[in-house]
């Protein structure tokens, strides 16, 4: 039999210390919908999600049920919609087919309102873009990424200057809302085509017809583990949350290959990634936390997320046939409790948390900051993130919510998974405006010259 | 197909006797049972073989969370395969 204590420890990580699969993600292609006539096109997107995906949420619910393990989201991505649209027509009609169609499949989010620009604009690519706030405040569902640079390509700097407008435009369409919008916005450097995380997920197109990723998470199995030695030097540590990763990224291989099986598609990736909620006991911060550091976002953090992001990685490697997605530990300010009290207290700035993401999976992510803050500034806030993931070949990614109407130390309030935070202060002393301005587009560093 | 049927909480006279009713009246066949009670924590981990189960799995697992209305006991039937895959390669 299997022993008594391994059962208790899966339990206990269940039950007190928030372990859950966080997110199965059916990637779907839908290059075939492509149509002339955009009414036509729109069908058939609706009917190909809602036939590849009728049974997504039912066999999700049912593997939670037999093995156990919370599956908290059921969501879907696609192929870049700015590739439909370059066949004309308003792309927010694509946002709405596809918010008809995660109301009848019933999964939470679809996500792939995205257009891939890092080199440049083809047809179809701006339209989806200057359509997004409206896309977005229509909408409930549907998320957007836009990737602007690449290593290998540079930044799109006129797309830079663009997103930073959009950024603020989709904030004030949806200012009655909290902002709303702008936490379903993504812009990024580097973007991976498979991963099934949100805000940022899409179906790229070098993935099969239709495919199933898993997003595992956990902090607070790891925080738990490192609970368990309080004394022990860094190396003990690093090891200490291998051992946690590659636990948690097992359960994810089942589950994956589990639902890939039941719903007769391909398997794609584990993405072992740590993703925090809101609900205490499921923070990133709060494990840089437990290494020693007083609170997060002090002299050290930078060094102590390096380690946890590669451990992470290290441990989930081995226990799964596939790694993909990005990967890593995640470190959105709302959705984190330990990462919110630091940017209440003053402790966590926008500055620390730039250098935070040169070594976690993603980028700035949830970042509330003030109303007043212009389209200029966000658009330097994109392009230094895109620095950093162009030239450490690595992710990047922005999601800012400009809280308008409202100064840094105040609040916004979003719910659910995408939690509450402070509006984080903002240097608008002087501006990047003429840097902006000049547009174009950022070389790709030497890096890119690998073959 | 087997199962691991876990129930933790307070202890109290016949838990097992009621979740090895379950299993009977489900036709499900305990291959494995071990308990303990410390400091009053009731810890009874049960594995059962359900290939001949007589209604659903939901049902059986149903069941089981029904024998504590009161909700003092964590009860869980979970498939074998998640122990084995977190803790063996």
């Amino acid at each position: 039999m299997i022993n008594l204590n391994d059962i208790m420890e899966t339990i206990n990580m269940i039950s007190e210390e928030n372990l859950d699969i966080r997110t199965i993600t059916m990637g779907i292609s839908l290059l075939d919908c492509a149509d002339p006539d955009i009414k036509r096109s729109c069908e058939k997107v609706y009917d190909k999600i809602t036939r590849k995906a009728e049974n997504l949420v039912k066999t999700g619910e049912d593997i939670e049920r037999e093995y156990g393990i919370p599956i908290i989201n059921k969501r879907i991505s696609v192929t870049p919609i700015a590739l439909l649209a370059a066949s004309g027509g308003d792309p927010v009609l694509y946002a709405k087919a596809l918010q008809k169609a995660a109301d009848t499949t019933g999964v939470n989010f679809i996500g792939g309102y995205s257009a891939l620009v890092h080199k440049g604009f083809s047809a179809g690519d701006e339209a989806l873009i200057r359509s997004i706030p409206e896309a977005l405040s229509v909408t409930e569902n549907i998320c957007s990424s836009v990737n602007i640079g690449s290593t290998k390509s540079g930044i799109n700097m006129d797309a830079v200057k663009l997103m930073g407008k959009i950024v603020r435009q989709t904030a004030e369409i949806t200012a009655d809302r909290d902002c709303i919008g702008c936490a379903k916005l993504v812009v990024f450097c580097n973007a991976v085509e498979d991963n099934p995380f949100m805000a940022g997920a899409f179906h790229g197109i070098g993935e099969p017809d239709c495919v199933i990723h898993v997003g595992v998470s956990g902090p607070g199995v790891v925080q738990a583990a490192l609970k368990k030695c309080p004394d022990g030097d860094l190396g003990k540590v690093a090891e200490t949350i291998k051992r946690t990763a590659f636990k948690i990224t097992r359960m994810g291989q089942l589950v994956g290959t589990e639902a890939s099986a039941r719903l007769g598609v391909p398997f794609g990736i584990v993405d072992l990634s740590l993703a925090p909620t809101p609900a205490v006991g499921d923070s990133v911060a709060h494990i840089l936390e437990e290494m020693g550091l007083e609170t997060c976002g002090i002299h050290g953090t930078t060094a102590a997320l390096a380690l946890l992001n590669d451990a992470v990685k290290k441990g989930g490697v081995m226990a799964s046939s596939s790694v993909g997605g990005l990967s890593g530990a995640f470190i959105p300010v709302t959705e984190d409790a330990g990462m919110i009290d630091a940017a209440r207290s003053g402790d966590l700035l926008l500055e620390k948390l730039e250098a935070m993401t040169a070594v976690c999976s993603v980028g700035l992510d949830m970042i509330a900051i003030p109303g007043e803050t212009p389209a200029e500034v966000i658009s330097a806030i994109i392009a230094d993130e895109a620095a950093i993931g162009m030239v450490n070949s690595k992710t990047t990614a922005v999601r800012v919510i400009p809280a308008i109407g409202k100064k840094a130390g105040e609040e916004l309030q979003f719910g659910g998974l995408l939690g509450s935070g402070p509006i984080m202060k903002v240097n608008l002393t002087k501006s990047p405006k003429k840097f902006i301005d000049r547009a174009g587009r950022i070389p790709a560093p030497l890096q890119s010259l690998k073959n | 197909m087997k199962t691991v049927v876990s129930v933790i909480g307070k202890d109290a006279v016949g838990i097992i006797a009621k979740v090895s009713a379950v299993c009977a009246e489900c036709n499900a066949n305990i291959v494995d049972i071990t308990q303990s009670v410390l400091q009053d924590m009731f810890v009874m981990v049960m594995l059962t073989e359900i290939s001949g189960l007589n209604c659903s799995f939901t049902e059986f697992s149903d069941k089981m969370k029904a024998i504590d209305p009161d909700k003092g006991l964590d009860i869980r039937v979970m498939h074998e395969d998640i122990f084995n895959s977190m803790h063996r390669i």
